[in-house]
């Protein structure tokens, strides 16, 4: 067996090990260090998952996978866990004790995602989810002086533990039902079966309500907008992002590679999930006055986009869909992640974060300004931007699979959304600030910043490398 | 200065695509391909046709025009041309856009800047009765446009589904019969779509409020290009794709357009500020496009696609008239004006051209248009044609009252310091007005041109029926 195939995996663990470590030897006042380690960590470990490009095998028997998919999902996260870290930085030095723990937390639920994308069968799946999700309960309750944050992290370990508890119960019917849990022997076993519907339906909408609260999917989203607001802002940029980004990447690979033969099955209910989920996430958005809750209920409705995408997943189809699923993540999650840290940046300067706080930015600091516009632009999906391309991609792909009826909602949500993006610009560009004073921004963030803007237009404009990236990627997925 | 050396480079190139454009040869020239995203069917497909071309060049001559006009713009200035450029290139896109993904990627690109340009450059207004904020017109112009785009962009993914050739090639989706009823529907959704940029009544109400608001040189750009987007996506997606669709629809879009003209005439008529008798007017001149489509016949279209150059320079100088007026009175009641043509000659002659262009006197390039979409209406319904002649007459009252009133007459004292257009406003308006005679006197290069384009779109249209 080729240990090398698990380089990524090895390696970050160690990282998390000495990041977690050299905190006790650090003195106070150089801890922050612990943030530029992890950094430069995560690179190597990105590096080490380019050596194993085009690799297509599988570990312990069909337990773990290393192929395409497995590997642009671990890349992406990777990367998104970079700019994590990077843009913690200033956040925690000013907010936050225990720099060591919290970095070295961040790195085990990268692995934790990481392990969700390679998993070639159900429990292993499990396994990485809950890392990732216990990670992430610890890490929205960090700020352990701040009552919100503690409400936060409370509320999300009670839904947490039910969307765990109702997907593994919906697993374990599933292993009852066909006898394994490896994902093409259900798919063989669910493909052959003809009884018990009763019995695979019930347990598809256990499975699906999991995953549901996972990507906060309505109604199973009443955790988000709280947690978004009570986490600390670098975290609730990481859950936006990570906890839907692999979410998706887990449900795309277990709904095409297991249980792609009950397809008739489960493609209703995540249509009226789907629906239901961009109506009203982008509904109940309009009324929002806090930015961080604006994000929440507005990443609510791209959740709902995203499961259109995943209901046209079809047996006949080319892997359009799940090519628009992974596209759309990639340009939601760049947008999302360029005005999290514009968020961000303003907070650590202020500790402003209500909408009307916003007002008159372009003056005081235009880079943040301008980067958190393109971002909400990119959200809204108006062109030049990611948001533009990688939304329509995805809608083609849904109105091709027959649900021009669905894209039809989505377009016209994509209206409202572009509503309440407008709001919060018009604070920053039209009404005057506040106090006129400049803000002066530090130098790592106002970098990410613009790396962050670059790679919004880059999606926006030429695509073309990243959609091949993608198709590679996609292509694993339907010949397991 | 960039955006002046920018202006000028666009000018020069449109009108190198003018003016090498062979319109005996006629089809898409100066095409070019380039395959986007494979496995979607999206390719960078460019080129001109007959209609198009003289689309690029009324948006380089007006571009041109507003960079220059907006030479006194202090206020962030660097953001402001930014974001006129981004509206130009979306507009400069839509025209020569072979492809509906990127047709309808630059047509959003032209909407996405408006709402900055209104809410930041603009002005609030407050009437007697009612307040304007530049907020509520940038807001609702933004929305209107973009629920037009939401109509725009569930038809094209229709038609790419329904095609099944997955290609967004626009030559290719024309090559493919559509059955009736798809047509049908999604015809309309076209039509809408596209009208509600074209100012199509009843959608038109964002029209006057947006350019309210504007600031000078993006309301030339919005109402002289803007609204030809709309237009333009009619006659090249709509019409051009859906045959039995517009044939259907036809007497709809003859019985919206008379609307328009004659709406937008009374309308006018009851304005008394200066950029909202521009606005409805606009909404009334746009009505002739829309009834020149409107007639399924060479003549009428070709009508139609010259009242969009013509209506595009004339309704562009009547801003910058207006905004110049602005500057320098700071109100735009009618009611106040009293003969400033004593105080500003230059500013009162290029505005009698523009109003004259509007009110179709022979010899200047709205006369030309005009009279081919008339002969085209009145070909397929005298009843319309003859409103639409009323409604050209209800232009002349409202023109001319408003030309008698502000301009001309004796000079009221409190306008005794009132100074005339700079030199450089002077310039850009001056190009605008050459540009109305020089077609009203010699339109036929621009017919030759709209001909070569018009005939084979309506050759189309008649095959099938």
């Amino acid at each position: 067996m080729n240990y090398l195939l698990f380089l990524p995996e090895f390696l970050l663990v160690i990282l998390a090990f000495v990041v977690m470590s050299l905190d006790l030897f650090l003195k106070p006042q150089s801890k922050a260090i612990s943030a530029y380690v992890s950094a430069a960590g995560l690179l190597v470990v990105m590096a080490s998952v380019l050596t194993l490009r085009g690799q297509e095998t599988q570990l312990y028997g069909g337990l773990f996978l290393v192929d395409g998919y497995a590997l642009f999902f671990k890349f992406f996260f990777l990367a998104l866990g970079i700019f994590i870290v990077l843009t913690s930085a200033d956040y925690v030095k000013k907010y936050l004790t225990h720099p060591g723990e919290y970095y070295g937390i961040i790195l085990f639920s990268v692995l934790g995602m990481m392990v969700m994308t390679a998993a070639g069968e159900l429990l292993t799946a499990y396994i990485g989810l809950e890392l990732l999700s216990f990670s992430l309960y610890v890490l929205s309750s960090y700020a352990t002086d701040n009552a919100k944050s503690n409400e936060a992290g409370t509320k999300y370990i009670l839904l947490g533990a039910l969307s765990t508890a109702l997907l593994l119960y919906g697993l374990s019917l599933i292993y009852g039902l066909v006898g394994t849990t490896s994902f093409e022997g259900v798919a063989s076993a669910l493909g052959a079966e003809g009884g018990n519907r009763l019995a695979i339906i019930v347990s598809l909408v256990l499975v699906i309500a999991g995953f549901g609260i996972k990507i906060a999917a309505v109604p199973f989203h009443m955790w988000a907008p709280d947690v978004y607001e009570g986490s600390p802002l670098p975290i609730t940029a990481y859950i936006s992002v990570a906890s839907k980004a692999a979410g998706f990447a887990l449900a795309l690979r277990i709904f095409a590679a297991a249980f792609l033969p009950v397809v008739g099955e489960w493609r209703g209910i995540l249509i009226a999930l789907s629906a239901l989920t961009m109506t009203v996430g982008n509904l109940v958005a309009l009324a929002q006055k806090n930015i961080k809750r604006l994000l929440a209920y507005s990443s609510i409705g791209q959740s709902g986009y995203l499961l259109m995408g995943l209901a046209a997943v079809t047996a006949d189809s080319s892997n359009i869909a799940a090519n628009g699923i992974l596209l759309h993540l990639a340009g939601y999650g760049a947008s999302n992640l360029a005005a999290f840290v514009s968020i961000i940046a303003y907070f650590n300067l202020t500790g402003k974060e209500d909408i009307s706080d916003f007002a008159g930015l372009a003056e005081r600091a235009p880079l943040v300004a301008l980067t958190l516009s393109v971002a909400l632009f990119s959200l809204a999906g108006l062109p030049f931007f990611a948001g533009f391309t990688t939304k329509f991609y995805l809608f083609t792909a849904a109105a091709r699979e027959g649900l021009l009826w669905l894209v039809t909602l989505a377009v016209v949500n994509s209206l409202i959304s572009l509503y309440y993006y407008l709001m919060v610009i018009k604070q920053m560009y039209i009404n005057p600030p506040a106090e006129p004073s400049r803000l002066r921004m530090p130098y790592l963030l106002n970098s990410l910043l613009v790396v962050l803007i670059v790679i919004v237009f880059i999606i926006g404009i030429y695509p073309a490398p990243l959609v091949r990236a993608i198709e590679g990627a996609t292509r694993a997925l339907f010949l397991s | 200065m960039v955006s002046a050396t920018a202006g000028s480079i666009c000018l020069l190139l449109s009108l190198y695509v003018f003016i090498n454009y062979r319109y005996t040869i006629g089809g898409y020239q100066f095409t070019d391909q380039y395959p986007w995203l494979k496995g979607l069917g999206v390719s960078w497909h460019v080129g001109v046709d007959g209609i198009s071309t003289p689309m690029v060049l009324l948006t380089g001559i007006v571009m041109f025009s507003g960079v220059f006009i907006s030479w006194n713009i202090n206020k962030r200035t660097k953001d402001f041309f930014i974001l006129l450029l981004t509206l130009v290139t979306g507009v400069y896109g839509v025209f020569v856009s072979l492809d509906l993904f990127f047709l309808f990627f630059f047509y959003e690109l032209a909407v996405l800047p408006m709402y900055l340009l209104i809410g930041v450059w603009g002005a609030s207004s407050t009437f007697p009765t009612f307040a304007r904020t530049k907020e509520y017109g940038a807001l609702k112009l933004t929305l209107y446009l973009v629920a037009g785009s939401v109509l725009v962009w569930v038809a094209l993914l229709a038609v790419y589904v329904q095609a099944g050739i997955n290609s967004f090639d626009i030559l290719e989706l024309q090559k493919l019969g559509y059955p009736q009823g798809f047509q049908y529907l999604f015809y309309l959704f076209f039509m809408i779509g596209f009208g509600i940029l074209a100012g199509l009544w009843p959608f038109h109400t964002w029209s006057p409020d947006g350019h309210v608001a504007a600031p000078t040189a993006v309301s030339m750009l919005h109402a002289g290009v803007l609204m030809k987007l709309g237009a333009y996506g009619i006659i090249r997606v709509g019409m051009g794709l859906f045959p039995e669709g517009a044939q259907t629809w036809a007497p709809a879009l003859l019985i919206l357009g008379t609307i328009n003209v004659v709406y937008g005439a009374i309308s006018a008529m009851a304005q008394r500020d200066l950029k909202y008798v521009i606005g409805y007017s606009s909404v009334s001149h746009m009505g002739y496009v829309l009834m020149g489509f409107a007639t399924l016949k060479v003549v009428g279209v070709n009508g139609a696609v010259l009242q969009m150059f013509s209506h595009g320079i004339m309704t562009a100088l009547f801003f910058a008239l207006v905004g110049v007026v602005y500057d320098r009175a700071h109100v735009r009641d009618i009611g106040i004006f009293e003969g400033i043509a004593k105080r500003m000659g230059t500013t009162a002659a290029f505005f009698t051209v523009a109003g004259l262009t509007s009110l179709g006197l022979p010899g200047l390039s709205g006369f030309v248009a005009e009279l081919l979409v008339f002969v085209g209406t009145f070909q397929t319904n005298v009843f319309f044609g003859i409103l639409g002649v009323i409604g050209a007459a209800l232009t002349a009252v409202y023109i001319l009252r408003l030309l008698s009133k502000v301009f001309f007459g004796p000079l009221s004292p409190r306008w005794e310091k009132l100074t005339d257009a700079t030199k450089l406003e002077t310039f850009a308006m001056g190009v605008l007005v050459a540009v109305l005679i020089f077609v009203g006197v010699y339109p036929m290069p621009f017919m030759r041109i709209i001909d070569s384009g018009v005939v084979p779109l309506i050759g189309r249209l008649l095959t099938v029926a």
